[in-house]
């Protein structure tokens, strides 16, 4: 129990944090505004007729996973913030377990990257996206697995930084390439084989198409939207998930005492 | 240099109720090509204060990370009130308390939410999302605590608009919240002006009484560690003296005689004379090693215009072993 509050304590410290920097609060609505409505609607308006495709759906899709995914992500790097500040020297000589708080970690970060996203949901049903109250309920467990994912993803990164510089330069070549490769933009349906290669084993990959999987579901463009079925992007996101969370842990608990 | 044993080590040998143990310690980092401790050990007793000294690199701070189990030995063994810091880590996490050298508060909280995240990572209360939902007794050891200390309001403010000596007060509120059995205090006083610093020790002195807490201190302020009951001196990441203040003094630095005259070349010839060596420091100053100073003052006939006896502070003990190491 009291291991629960603790990481509870640790979750509330990070939406606490988001609460209070007026600058994040700003990004989360201008962020949605410039990529589904500027980004989305041009594309909608010249390539989608042609194509056939729903493109707002499909931005709204892509930058949904994305920022799930990703915010988390890079929520976890606050841990290395936090060394930097000293204060995790405060996190680590108490009595919690590290596994806590890499836990506690993990479910602040998502919480602050679901409440991002709220206003992107928003825009979506203004810009009426075919959003349904059942495509809605499903999207939370989904935005869940993301967010977890976006954590483990972020903690298996975190100890290859020396410090939070380190951070910035690791995030722009990680996370931009698979904006590419996981087809956050534009489809991904025809890739050279090493280019699909390298797509299979981005994590961002099966965050993206599993949230089109929710959301297309029983449109027509479905098959040419998505890539995979969402029973298979759960079974390859929770496999990998477990695979980074375990050596993530571990390297970070190790890299921490043995400096 | 390894094999060296203390200049001074003063302390009784006594297995028995040692709330930390600790033996042969070294740890290299990394990257590092020395030692930045090599080979420490030393025991303290349950309610003793204990003060480690040294200067800066001197392995200090790497100690008390050991100790404090955020960093890991390279080899040796440590154990805090019977646990073992590397196998019984989060044991011994609830046992210490810690006031940290570098401040480690949340500077997007306020001081009293940096305080209540501490009381629920240590398991005193349940997570609240506010302050007024916090048990009473919370609330109640706060404000005994935040009263000693001299905070009021400002406990309630974002900590990045307080003052650097305020931070350093929340820091030590936090610290004692959990009633540690042994609190680790890493240059605690740094940033206090003399009120608060006095009250802090006031303050820490009940706690002893009280509780029969273990003190650690780690400091500069050589005048705090003038009453622990026991001192460490580290210098390159080795012990060079241990017991307590007053015999570490003894020891290493003796009392003088400073003596002074009209004709203080006649003064000069007849301490030659008497054989007692001195040196010339303004007026002549004997060191005593031993002798007293009556026995010195009764040989002299020169009508002497300055006479007394100086007792070493446990900085001039401290400077001269740090030499003394050098050399």
């Amino acid at each position: 129990m009291s291991e629960t509050n603790a990481i509870i304590a640790i979750a509330a410290r990070d939406m606490l944090k988001f609460l209070r920097d007026p600058g994040r609060l700003v990004a989360a609505v201008v962020f949605p505004f410039v990529m589904i409505f500027l980004l989305g609607g041009t594309l909608q308006l010249n390539l989608g007729r042609s194509t056939g495709f729903n493109f707002i759906a499909f931005t709204f899709t892509g930058f949904l996973g994305m920022t799930l995914f990703q915010s988390t992500a890079q929520g976890l790097t606050s841990l290395m913030d936090d060394r930097q500040n000293d204060f995790a020297q405060e996190l680590f000589v108490s009595p919690v377990s590290r596994y806590s708080i890499v836990f506690g970690k993990i479910l602040g970060e998502a919480s602050v990257a679901i409440m991002q996203v709220l206003p992107m949901i928003l825009f979506a049903v203004i810009l009426r996206v075919p959003l349904t109250p059942a495509h809605i309920a499903l999207l939370v467990p989904v935005a869940i697995l993301s967010c977890f994912m976006g954590g483990a993803f972020g903690l298996l990164l975190l100890n290859t930084m020396s410090d939070s510089r380190a951070s910035n330069q690791i995030f722009n070549f990680v996370f931009l390439p698979q904006y590419f490769l996981a087809g956050l933009i534009s489809p991904i349906n025809i890739l050279p084989w090493y280019l699909e290669a390298l797509s299979l084993i981005s994590p961002m990959r099966y965050v993206i198409d599993l949230t089109r999987g929710v959301v297309f579901n029983g449109s027509p463009e479905y098959s040419r939207v998505v890539l995979a079925s969402p029973t298979t992007n759960v079974a390859v996101l929770a496999l990998m998930f477990m695979v980074f969370m375990v050596i993530g842990t571990a390297l970070f608990v190790r890299r921490e005492t043995n400096r | 240099m390894t094999d060296q044993a203390p200049l001074v080590d003063t302390t009784r040998a006594d297995a028995s109720a040692h709330v930390i143990e600790v033996r042969d310690l070294v740890k290299r980092y990394r990257k590092g090509t020395v030692n930045a401790v090599d080979g420490v050990s030393f025991d303290v007793e349950a309610g003793q204060f204990f003060a480690l000294l040294g200067p800066n690199g001197a392995g200090k701070s790497t100690t008390i990370s050991i100790l404090t189990t955020t960093l890991a030995p390279t080899s040796g063994t440590v154990s805090i009130c019977g646990r073992d810091v590397v196998d019984d880590a989060s044991a011994v996490r609830g046992q210490v308390g810690i006031i940290f050298q570098n401040p480690s508060l949340d500077m997007n909280l306020t001081g009293e939410e940096n305080v209540r995240f501490h009381a629920i990572l240590y398991h005193l209360y349940p997570y609240r999302p506010l302050y007024r939902m916090m048990p009473s007794a919370y609330r109640h050891q706060l404000k005994e605590l935040a009263d000693v200390l001299g905070l009021g309001p400002e406990l309630f403010k974002p900590v990045k608009r307080l003052s650097g000596g305020m931070r350093r007060k929340l820091e030590i509120i936090r610290g004692l919240m959990h009633h540690p059995r042994v609190l680790f205090l890493d240059e605690p006083t740094s940033g206090l002006d003399t009120a608060s610093r006095r009250s802090l020790w006031q303050y820490i002195r009940d706690l002893r009484r009280r509780h029969d807490i273990t003190i650690c201190l780690t400091t500069h302020q050589l005048n705090e560690a003038e009453e622990a009951d026991q001192v460490c001196i580290l210098d390159h990441g080795r012990v060079v003296a241990k017991g307590t203040p007053r015999d570490v003094k003894a020891q290493l630095v003796h009392e003088r005689l400073i003596l002074d005259a009209v004709d203080r070349d006649g003064l000069r010839r007849r301490l030659r004379e008497l054989n007692v060596p001195f040196r010339d420091d303004g007026a002549l100053v004997i060191e005593l090693n031993g002798r007293t100073a009556h026995e010195i003052v009764r040989s002299i006939e020169e009508p002497l215009t300055v006479l007394r006896t100086e007792s070493p502070s446990l900085e001039e003990a401290y400077l001269r072993i740090l030499a003394a190491g050098d050399e």
